[in-house]
């Protein structure tokens, strides 16, 4: 039990000094998801947007994809992303596997089909009087889409804070195409995978406070912002 | 002006509107009365453009707007429409007014100034920066036809606008469409199922039913003069007593009716078979002894009901023929109206509004 309680503390005095290590962990793990959900969000808002306000065949075919994918495992992604990125693969001349920018990529196809699920969702959810109400007032197209999307904000906001919260806990994508590496691509939880299998427990709690932190706080800013 | 010719629409197998043929004037209330389910949002959307009719032509001051797909959002831009049910962007207030302005692109101050001015009108002055959601559903209404009217349109449509608003809230959004009309010169094309709304606030009402305007015309005409007993039925004309004219002297006419006569005022020939319409509220009530009546139409019969009826009672009398009328509670209690008493109803043959059958 007392290596518990040892890991602890270790673990509040890593974060209590702003160890180093720890420090550019997080702010890389924080840098790849956040710019894989901004990325995300301007495809996925704009694709949802066209998927819900266009009668196409095969629409809802395609929305039961992006439902699927939902559930899309993150080791999958990896490996395709691997294969694809790999030297002999087909787009092995990027040279780009093992670097943030993958890791990037991966997070943001992995996050692609929630974000926009959740944004027809949301589109969905506007009154129709609403809707016809913004139309009616004389909205162009674009306009018209402005508007729905922002009496929207609040559901596509729990979206991206959705897929924030998939992209930066997600672990097999950023351990493939990533690679772990020690100053370049670790980020929070594959040093958590790779310290506890090393038996550095402090570290590993450490890393996984300052995980549920983060989602603490996404969590608190996201609510606070739907109430006001 | 608005000119609806021959306008039909039909989602898929579903048939809403035959044949409307309308006129609506420059400056007037114009109320589409009628059931629901016939048709009057359906229409109020086709002249919006947000639904494209399936036959006939919408034209707005001689120009049709379904011609071509190009031009419908700058006739839409000519037009505002208020709908049924209340609602607000979530936003505030002031934001609210100022989205339709805001797609046409006008100035940020001429935008302040025409909300202040708008505000004062829909008596919420100093509620620039209250979240609009919080409002009540009257005060959204409201809101809403500010919203409609600050964008200057040639037409303002209203669908339904007090359908689910209390009595209290309606008058006032009653009271704003009567001001707006008067004041600012507003067209305005409004749809309601409420007859006695239509009657309050319209120039002119056309009764929209089984996908065409069964009769247009002021509420005098459309109530004192329906032209068929389905309008005489839905502007609450309670005794609709089908008959045969038998004899039409100087204009006066004998109507058998189900063992009794009535007369009535009417040019329509011996023969014809008719609808006697009589408004409850022309029908007197008497004993069953009295005597020395002026009207013409004297009938003897047995209560069979009595209802409260807002400050009247409702009776239901049979003479051989039902009828309905109307008296005070005063009255009721003076001649002693109970159900079984027998009494004589009367009305005046000028009271009679017939129709063909």
């Amino acid at each position: 039990m007392g290596f518990i309680i040892d890991g602890i503390l270790e673990a509040v005095h890593l974060i209590v000094t702003l160890d180093p290590d720890v420090m550019e962990i997080t702010a890389l793990s924080l840098a790849v998801s956040l710019t894989a959900t901004v990325i995300a969000t301007l495809i996925a808002v704009p694709f949802g947007a066209a998927i819900q306000f266009n009668d196409f065949p095969g629409k809802k075919v395609l929305i039961q994809v992006i439902q699927t994918l939902y559930s899309l495992p993150t080791v999958i992604v990896g490996l395709l992303l691997f294969l694809l990125l790999t030297r002999h693969g087909p787009l092995g001349f990027l040279g780009i596997l093992f670097t943030p920018q993958a890791m990037i990529l991966a997070q943001m196809i992995l996050i692609l089909p929630i974000m926009t699920g959740l944004t027809i969702t949301a589109l969905s959810g506007v009154d129709a009087t609403i809707r016809d109400t913004i139309l009616s007032l004389g909205a162009t197209r674009l306009q018209f889409l402005r508007h729905v999307v922002r009496e929207a904000r609040f559901a596509i906001l729990g979206a991206v804070a959705l897929g924030f919260g998939r992209a930066i806990s997600e672990v097999g994508a950023a351990i493939l195409i990533g690679g772990n590496i020690y100053g370049r691509t670790r980020v929070l939880t594959t040093a958590i995978s790779l310290n506890t299998s090393q038996w550095n427990i402090g570290s590993s709690i450490a890393l996984g406070i300052i995980l549920l932190g983060i989602a603490l706080v996404v969590n608190t800013v996201v609510t606070i912002y739907q109430q006001r | 002006m608005i000119e609806l010719r021959h306008v039909a629409k039909n989602f898929g197998e579903k048939v809403v509107l035959t044949d409307v043929n309308a006129t609506i004037r420059d400056g007037e209330i114009f109320a589409i009365i009628g059931p629901s389910g016939s048709g009057k949002s359906t229409l109020l959307r086709l002249i919006n453009l947000l639904d494209t009719p399936s036959g006939g032509e919408i034209l707005l001051d001689g120009a049709a707007i379904h011609a071509e797909r190009v031009s419908a959002l700058a006739f839409r831009r000519r037009m505002a429409m208020v709908f049924q049910k209340p609602a607000a962007f979530n936003e505030s207030v002031y934001d609210n007014i100022a989205i339709g302005l805001r797609m046409r692109h006008v100035p940020e101050a001429e935008i302040r100034e025409k909300i202040t001015a708008a505000l004062e009108v829909i008596g919420l002055s100093g509620y620039e920066m209250r979240k609009a959601k919080t409002l009540s559903g009257g005060e959204m209404q409201r809101v809403a036809i500010a919203r409609a009217v600050v964008t200057d349109p040639v037409v303002l449509l209203l669908d339904e606008p007090t359908a689910n608003l209390d009595p209290v809230a309606t008058e006032a959004i009653e009271d704003l469409v009567v001001r707006i009309n008067r004041e600012m010169n507003q067209t305005v094309v409004l749809s309601t199922h409420d007859m006695l709304q239509g009657q309050r606030l319209a120039h002119r009402i056309g009764v929209l039913m089984d996908g065409v305007f069964a009769q247009i015309g002021t509420p005098r005409e459309v109530f004192a003069m329906p032209k068929n007993r389905h309008v005489a039925r839905f502007v609450g004309i309670e005794n609709i007593i089908e008959g045969t004219v038998r004899e039409n002297r100087d204009g006066v006419a004998a109507i058998a009716a189900g063992g009794v006569t009535i007369a009535a005022v009417t040019p329509l020939a011996p023969g014809t078979k008719v609808c006697a319409c009589i408004k409850p509220e022309d029908i007197t009530i008497h004993l069953a002894d009295g005597t020395g009546i002026s009207a013409r139409n004297v009938l003897s019969g047995r209560v069979t009901g009595v209802k409260a009826y807002g400050p009247l009672n409702h009776l239901t009398i049979d003479c051989g023929i039902p009828f309905t009328a109307l008296i005070t509670w005063k009255s009721a209690e003076d001649l002693g109206i109970r159900v079984g008493k027998a009494v004589k109803i009367s009305f005046k043959a000028s009271a009679v509004h017939v129709v063909e059958e």
